[in-house]
């Protein structure tokens, strides 16, 4: 059966119109839905930095956001630590700060949100700040959210995610167990200098009494290395931040 | 045209029981004796990647199933306006659509799932078992049949996966369906008992194995010799 090329045009038309139709239809209802569901995602992982994992799967999304709300409150800073509102005529919100965006930005350009984790209802009782985390895996895209207690030394918690780490191995870095690794670590040694908490080569190793280290994973140390570097950038990167909050605590106690 | 007059002579004949014998063996053949993932090794490619746990795997199967039987149902309901020379496209393009829908579907509302997933939702679109049940059946046959052919090779790829999902999952994690089935198990036995799990199931070589032993032990049973 041999068609013209007319037909087999017409007929490549019409389906091409119709499966488009089809597909941005989806897409047009289900967008909605899909937004709150990122959303929702980004809620879940900024909050999995201070409360565990079980904790957060056993809510159900109206409370995900509901704790978020009422235990969350956030800011935009810059390179200097100065809080930012606005960037070319727009306001700014950290929740709309697409980190990945920013990060293909130079690092003195970038907005860097924080978002400060405090007591219910009350955003003058601070409990933590969440520092947003991106850089490079092995493969693909590594990000988190790094919590750090008002001392502004001591990690509160971290959540770890990844866009294509080997499973098993890199993708390990989702686990609570290699994300438990990082509480109660500390990012300044004693003279004050950021060294970050480093992962290290090789599994199974004690580093408790090592502040700025924690166990590697076995197999996966480039990811492990990523994962490093990324905490080590954008701490860098918040330093400013960091300091003045530290100063400005070390005032209050004065 | 002469398939017209094929259509129309058979039209004539009474009509088929709703799951005639004929029919029962279009969806039961596919998940033993021609089983797409065991016999004819076919999408072995999503088998060994998505089965660590056995949840993703349950959603993986049911994608899988509907994106076979409706892209069989749709290239069928249009096999005798495709135009031959560009059937393949065609052909991907439903395919295409109808793996976006799921994906689009899995966003919205299973946004946990869509992410574990990834891109093998994706991948559906280049699993062997859908185009090659197009071509070989849904072009020569009716839509309710195609249906039928869809949903057997689909459930017949579903059921392996299940089924290394479940070791892998048993083995390598020590739960079922994310139940801590080892810590249960080895509670009984007193505090100093720990039924230790295998990495090696976590990572696809775990695939591979099982695999291999599900073929091994289908292959004893049904004699089935490769030509």
């Amino acid at each position: 059966m041999q068609q013209s090329n007319a037909y087999i045009i017409t007929f490549s038309v019409i389906l091409t119109v119709v499966l488009g139709l089809l597909l941005s239809g989806t897409a047009q209802i289900l967008g909605p839905r899909q937004q709150e569901a990122i959303a929702l995602d980004k809620k879940k992982q900024i909050l999995g930095a201070v409360i565990s994992g079980d904790e957060i799967s056993a809510m159900t999304p109206q409370e995900v956001n509901q704790y978020y709300e009422s235990h969350i409150g956030a800011t935009v800073v810059d390179i200097n630590g100065k809080e930012v509102t606005e960037k070319d005529g727009v306001a700014v919100s950290a929740e709309n700060i697409d980190v990945a965006k920013n990060y293909k930005l130079p690092a003195e350009d970038r907005l860097y949100p924080v978002f400060i984790y405090h007591e219910e209802g009350d955003d003058s009782k601070v409990k933590s700040y969440i520092l947003p985390l991106y850089g490079a895996g092995l493969w693909d895209a590594i990000w988190g959210y790094l919590a750090l207690d008002t001392d502004m030394n001591t990690v509160g918690g971290i959540t770890l995610a990844h866009a294509g780490e080997t499973p098993g191995l890199g993708a390990r870095i989702t686990t609570p167990e290699v994300q438990a690794r990082y509480s109660g670590k500390e990012i300044f040694n004693e003279s004050g200098e950021l060294v970050g908490v480093q992962m290290q080569k090789g599994e199974g190793k004690d580093y408790s009494s090592e502040p700025h280290k924690i166990d590697g994973m076995s197999g996966a140390t480039i990811t492990g290395t990523g994962v490093n570097n990324m905490v080590i950038n954008y701490l860098g990167h918040y330093k400013a931040y960091i300091e003045s909050k530290k100063s400005s605590q070390a005032v209050a106690a004065l | 045209m002469s398939a017209e007059t094929i259509e129309k002579a058979i039209e004539k004949k009474p009509a088929e029981a709703f799951l005639s014998k004929r029919r029962k063996k279009l969806v039961t053949d596919p998940l033993v004796d021609e089983n797409p993932i065991t016999i004819q090794v076919l999408g072995i490619c999503s088998a060994l990647a998505v089965t660590t746990q056995l949840k993703p795997t349950l959603v993986m199967a049911i994608s899988v199933i509907f994106v076979v039987a409706m892209s069989n149902f749709v290239i069928s309901l249009m096999r005798n306006t495709i135009p031959a020379r560009v059937r393949i496209i065609v052909q991907l393009a439903v395919v295409a659509t109808l793996v976006t829908l799921v994906s689009e579907v899995l966003k919205a509302f299973a946004y946990d799932m869509y992410k574990e997933l990834s891109v093998f939702v994706g991948l559906i679109i280049t699993n062997c078992i859908v185009m090659g049940r197009l071509e070989a059946f849904a072009l020569g046959n009716k839509p309710y049949d195609s249906v039928l052919d869809g949903l057997g090779s689909a459930l017949g790829y579903s059921w392996i996966i299940l089924t290394v999902a479940f070791f892998r999952e048993l083995w390598g994690s020590g739960s079922v369906f994310g139940l801590p089935v080892f810590d249960t198990v080895s509670g009984l036995f007193g505090p100093d008992f720990k039924l230790a799990t295998n990495g090696l199931m976590v990572s696809p070589v775990g695939a591979f194995i099982i695999l291999g032993l599900i073929i091994w032990v289908q292959r004893t049973k049904t004699g089935y010799v490769e030509h």
